[in-house]
């Protein structure tokens, strides 16, 4: 077919359509080009390339506070994505299986409206309703609810496209629910599991909105020191972690997809 | 066998629906409760007296700040231009998407998921790192800054500043948000059958009306999803105009987080979070009737 298609539309509009095209994808990488490049400037100067070097990456090594924020956000970023990993797959799950009314609304409305509500009102709850200071354990909450509704999307289009007889032949057969869903959902499913785990675990060590109105005073936050260092002394070592940064979810991304790409059409 | 499966259906969406009852529901309807009360001495709450005692007069529940924001034209401002943003956002990222888009479609299958790869891999980078990456280029250090004065001095025209202006603040939000046009408009763009255009063609039709009367109604739902998925973030967005943008381009972001972190006036930063919410509610609400009915548009 596609092959038709190419015969039938004029070369000359599709270089057009080409043009166009390479111009939208400059626009989406050159700026994380540079980023890239000045990481390894050797200039306190983000203006032109002066020299390769290292150095900024060794100052990386020898910053207390980054090194503190980079743990932590691993910390809260694996405790979340553990807990929005069961607690969205079983979400999706349910609402899969279930006409449910109440929990599509909650676990897909934080995916969909701008992320400063949930962190202004998290922030209001934490300290009028709870009581609690502000630290890890209120960003790791804040983090979990809105990596559920990614987990049960991506979870419930997998099992969108399943095939439902083997559930029944599995019944059929006499196995019990739980054996049907340790047996047959549970390994059916793994991939999405994987995936929405692997992008929770993304979305939690980059988001910034959320973890600004949830965070302490406390412990430095990875996101929270990238804007201090950007809002307060940009130097090149925000060069120097943004690259490692992005060398980690770009990784964390492409494994993510090999298990599961239905996060890839669906939006 | 009935009871167990209803205990199946209990173990599995029982934890989540609490988790999110409440995380979620409880704290939206706290920062409802707060809207209606009055601010702390201190910041804060003003306490409240629900008591049987006084009840009517002095409850500490009022629509004060709700009043406060009808009466200061600046607020209605800030409101205007953070649609003005958001529109002038998603029309920009309409068109630099639908070519792109467009290509995509209509590219071979193998090549199809390389480029959409391409799309998706720059927007699983941190957010902050890519509005950073824009302080850069716009820096008055930059060579584009450099660039863009030299051709204006041969003018004879002063020389500008590109970061820390509305310009910039609109190229960020069209970085940050371009991927979720990109990816609805494939996804519809993807589906269409070209045995329209073909018949379209036998029709006589030329290039410009297939486009105009074939291609373009079918992907109207795809514009209007990815529509919403471009205007409701920008409309709620802090970060980008209080890094990018200069004193005077706050949005209504950047109104509510400076009542919670720097005023500290939570009452009204619950009004106007909530004046945010219905905004973004209708929005919405408008983007998915448009985006529904398919064979409603000719």
């Amino acid at each position: 077919m596609s092959n038709f298609r190419a015969k039938q539309s004029s070369s000359h509009r599709l270089t057009a359509l080409w043009i166009v095209s390479i111009l939208v994808y400059a626009f989406l990488y050159i700026p994380l080009i540079i980023v890239v490049v000045f990481s390894f400037n050797d200039s306190k100067l983000n203006a032109e390339w002066v020299g390769f070097t290292f150095h900024w990456y060794e100052a990386l090594l020898h910053n207390h506070e980054m090194l503190l924020a980079a743990r932590n956000s691993l910390i809260i970023a694996v405790s979340a994505s553990v807990l929005a990993t069961v607690l969205g797959t079983m979400a999706g799950l349910a609402i899969h299986r279930y006409k449910l009314k109440v929990l599509p609304v909650l676990a897909f409305t934080p995916v969909a409206m701008p992320e400063i509500l949930l962190g202004v009102s998290l922030l209001l709850f934490f300290l009028q309703v709870l009581n609690l200071t502000l630290g890890m354990l209120s960003i790791i909450i804040a983090h979990t609810t809105f990596c559920i509704g990614f987990v049960a999307i991506i979870v419930r289009a997998r099992l969108h496209g399943m095939d439902e007889s083997i559930f029944e032949a599995a019944r059929d057969l006499g196995a019990t629910p739980w054996q049907t869903f340790w047996q047959i959902t549970l390994p059916l499913i793994r991939p999405a599991i994987i995936a929405g785990a692997l992008m929770s675990f993304t979305l939690s060590i980059d988001d910034f909105v959320i973890t600004f109105f949830t965070k302490g005073a406390g412990e430095p936050i990875l996101p929270i020191q990238i804007y201090t260092m950007i809002k307060v002394a940009v130097t090149p070592e925000v060069n120097a972690v943004s690259t490692l940064l992005m060398l980690l979810t770009l990784t964390l991304i492409i494994i993510a997809t090999r298990f599961d790409n239905s996060m890839l059409g669906k939006s | 066998m009935q009871t167990s499966s209803r205990l199946v259906k209990w173990l599995i969406s029982a934890p989540p629906l609490a988790f999110l009852l409440i995380f979620f529901a409880a704290p939206s309807l706290i920062m409802i409760f707060t809207s209606f009360r009055l601010p702390g001495e201190f910041g804060g709450l003003a306490p409240v007296h629900i008591l049987p005692g006084n009840a009517s007069e002095d409850s500490g529940l009022t629509i004060e700040t709700y009043r406060f924001f009808f009466s200061d034209f600046i607020y209605f401002e800030i409101f205007l231009k953070s649609f003005t943003v958001a529109a002038l956002t998603t029309v920009i990222c309409i068109a630099m998407a639908y070519p792109l888009a467009l290509l995509i479609a209509r590219s071979g299958k193998k090549f199809r998921n390389l480029m959409i790869m391409l799309v998706v891999l720059p927007f699983a980078s941190n957010f902050l790192i890519r509005i950073y990456a824009w302080m850069i280029i716009l820096g008055p250090e930059s060579a584009l800054s450099h660039m863009i004065n030299n051709v204006l001095a041969v003018f004879g025209m002063a020389p500008v500043t590109l970061l820390f202006s509305p310009f910039a603040v609109l190229i960020g939000m069209i970085y940050v948000h371009l991927p979720f046009m990109i990816l609805p408009l494939y996804t519809n763009l993807e589906k269409h059958d070209p045995i329209l255009l073909d018949a379209a063609q036998d029709l006589g039709a030329n290039r410009w009306q297939r486009f105009r009367y074939v291609t373009w109604p079918q992907s109207l739902p795809g514009i209007f999803s990815g529509s919403a998925l471009v205007f409701i973030p920008v409309l709620g967005m802090f970060a980008i105009p209080d890094i990018l943008g200069g004193t005077g381009d706050i949005m209504i972001g950047n109104l509510i987080k400076d009542q919670f972190l720097g005023t500290r006036d939570w009452p009204f930063g619950s009004t106007l979070s909530i004046m945010l919410t219905l905004a973004v509610l209708c929005i919405a609400g408008l983007f998915s009737w448009l985006a529904k009915p398919v064979t409603r548009i000719t």
